[in-house]
């Protein structure tokens, strides 16, 4: 048997699909939310060094990745919906910007309560944070940009064009760490040499990661389903649909 | 102008150089026949520029540290405010659709415009930086690598300004947009930029600096046009 993989892009095979999908990542990300903030605020020792400052990283490193791989996940789709003119590909894209926005806001405001105690200040003009600030503005862009323009075709292959011109930044952003000398520490994480942290306190950060990870993908599937019916109002799937029935 | 653009003949279907040289030529004397505005441009540089130290203190050292940064954001915002001119005019009139529909490749004709975008509003930039620089007591080195930063960086800015320009077209509140679409992107020639010259001041060498902007300029030469008439295409349709 021959696998069908086109038999998903269409929205009206994919809006049943995604409402399918939404609860079991709904209710994950709240469980694994739960587990990780729990390993975080009770089980993980305080830190020698930072006291109890450090647990917000148990929301901020999390937050801080997701805004990258968001908008890499949003440069992905991007270029699919480029490349083979598909809609749900550009509406996907559509759909994860937001929440790919609020997580880069969540890791610069973190960030600033984490920076105060421990650095004695807000904000410092660090490379990483400047570039996580460049990226909230690439994020608004994209936003500002799909709004401006009133033909949803024209504004997916535009705001696709701008998500592939501003990916060029993300290496920026994690390189940035070895470019310049700051005040930022270098990176914790390693693949390649044992982590310089306490072992719990790694796995509440990867739960709490999971957690910030499923509930992208819950709230970008609630979205585009929105964004499908919105922009297929016309079409016959949308009407026969139990929910714009009863509407 | 469209009478030009319609004559040529279909041999040239896929030259680059023809293309090139007809897009540059043309929008280099199209800048020229209206020089008052390529001055206006000019004098907002001149003006920022001279704003700063009258917004802070006239003290020479601060003068000398602010100086090169100071001059990079200005050239940053001259290079926006003359974005429009790439692409906006073009479209008004229908000559932009008679350029995609002409045989020459719309890369080639795009990096055209972006050339003679670039001799006529980022040459006269870097060619005033050195005078602009005196304003802040910049000695005779730190001028000299700004001004080598400003000729490696400001055809960047016009690369990436293009894509930004030509996604804008025809959209309300374009030239707001243009700008949060744009700047982001000119971050790191900025950073680049005035960090050559910083490095230079302290005594470090600005080659890191300078090569990481070549870097940049030549990744943009072969990038942006390219994404700049994807965006054009999608601005015609």
């Amino acid at each position: 048997m021959s696998i069908n993989w086109f038999r998903y892009a269409s929205p009206a095979t994919f809006y049943p699909l995604a409402g399918r999908l939404i609860p079991w990542f709904a209710w994950a990300a709240a469980l694994l939310a739960v587990a990780g903030l729990w390993i975080g605020l009770v089980v993980a020792p305080t830190d020698f060094q930072q006291g109890d400052a450090y647990r917000i990283i148990f929301i901020h490193v999390p937050a801080a990745w997701m805004s990258m791989f968001l908008y890499v996940v949003m440069a992905g789709w991007s270029a699919i919906a480029l490349g083979f003119n598909t809609r749900l590909s550009a509406m996907l894209a559509q759909a994860i910007a937001p929440t790919g926005a609020l997580m880069t806001f969540i890791a610069l405001w973190t960030g600033a309560f984490w920076g105060r105690p421990t650095w004695g200040t807000y904000w410092a003009w660090d490379a990483r944070m400047t570039s996580e600030l460049i990226l909230l503005f690439l994020y608004f862009g994209v936003i500002a940009l799909r709004h401006a323009i009133d033909d949803p075709r024209r504004a997916d292959r535009a705001c696709g064009v701008l998500t592939l011109t501003g990916v060029v930044n993300i290496p920026i952003i994690y390189f940035s760490v070895q470019w310049w000398n700051t005040l930022h520490q270098g990176s914790t994480i390693s693949m390649t040499k044992a982590p310089a942290m306490a072992s719990i306190m790694l796995t509440g950060m990867l739960v709490m990661s999971f957690a910030a990870w499923f509930y992208a993908i819950a709230v970008a599937l609630a979205r585009v389903r929105t964004i499908m019916i919105e922009r297929e109002r016309s079409g016959a799937w949308v009407s026969s649909l139990q929910e714009v029935r009863n509407a | 102008m469209i009478a030009t653009v319609a004559a040529v003949s279909p041999v040239a279907n896929g030259a680059v150089w023809p293309g090139m040289r007809w897009a540059v030529a043309r929008d280099v004397k199209l800048a020229l026949r209206s020089r008052a505005e390529l001055g206006v441009q000019l004098l907002f540089y001149v003006i920022v520029v001279s704003l700063f130290p009258l917004a802070t203190s006239p003290e020479r050292n601060l003068l000398g540290a602010m100086g090169p940064g100071v001059l990079w954001v200005a050239a940053l915002l001259a290079s926006l405010i003359s974005l429009p001119r790439l692409f906006a005019g073009d479209h008004a009139d229908g000559t932009l659709e008679q350029i995609v529909l002409s045989p020459y490749p719309l890369v080639a004709l795009v990096f055209g415009k972006i050339v003679a975008h670039w001799l006529t509003t980022g040459l006269p930039v870097v060619v005033l930086a050195p005078i602009l620089g005196l304003e802040y007591a910049m000695d005779a080195e730190a001028l000299a690598v700004l001004t080598t930063a400003l000729l490696i960086g400001t055809p960047i800015l016009s690369l990436l300004g293009a894509i930004g320009a030509a996604l804008t077209l025809g959209l309300r509140a374009g030239g707001s947009l243009l700008a949060l679409l744009v700047l982001p992107l000119y971050v790191p020639v900025l950073i680049f930029g005035a960090g050559a010259v910083d490095a230079a001041r302290a005594g470090l060498g600005a080659d890191a600096n300078l090569s990481l902007l070549g870097a940049g300029l030549l990744i943009a030469i072969v990038g942006a046009p390219f994404a700049a008439a994807a965006a054009v295409r999608i601005a015609v349709d």
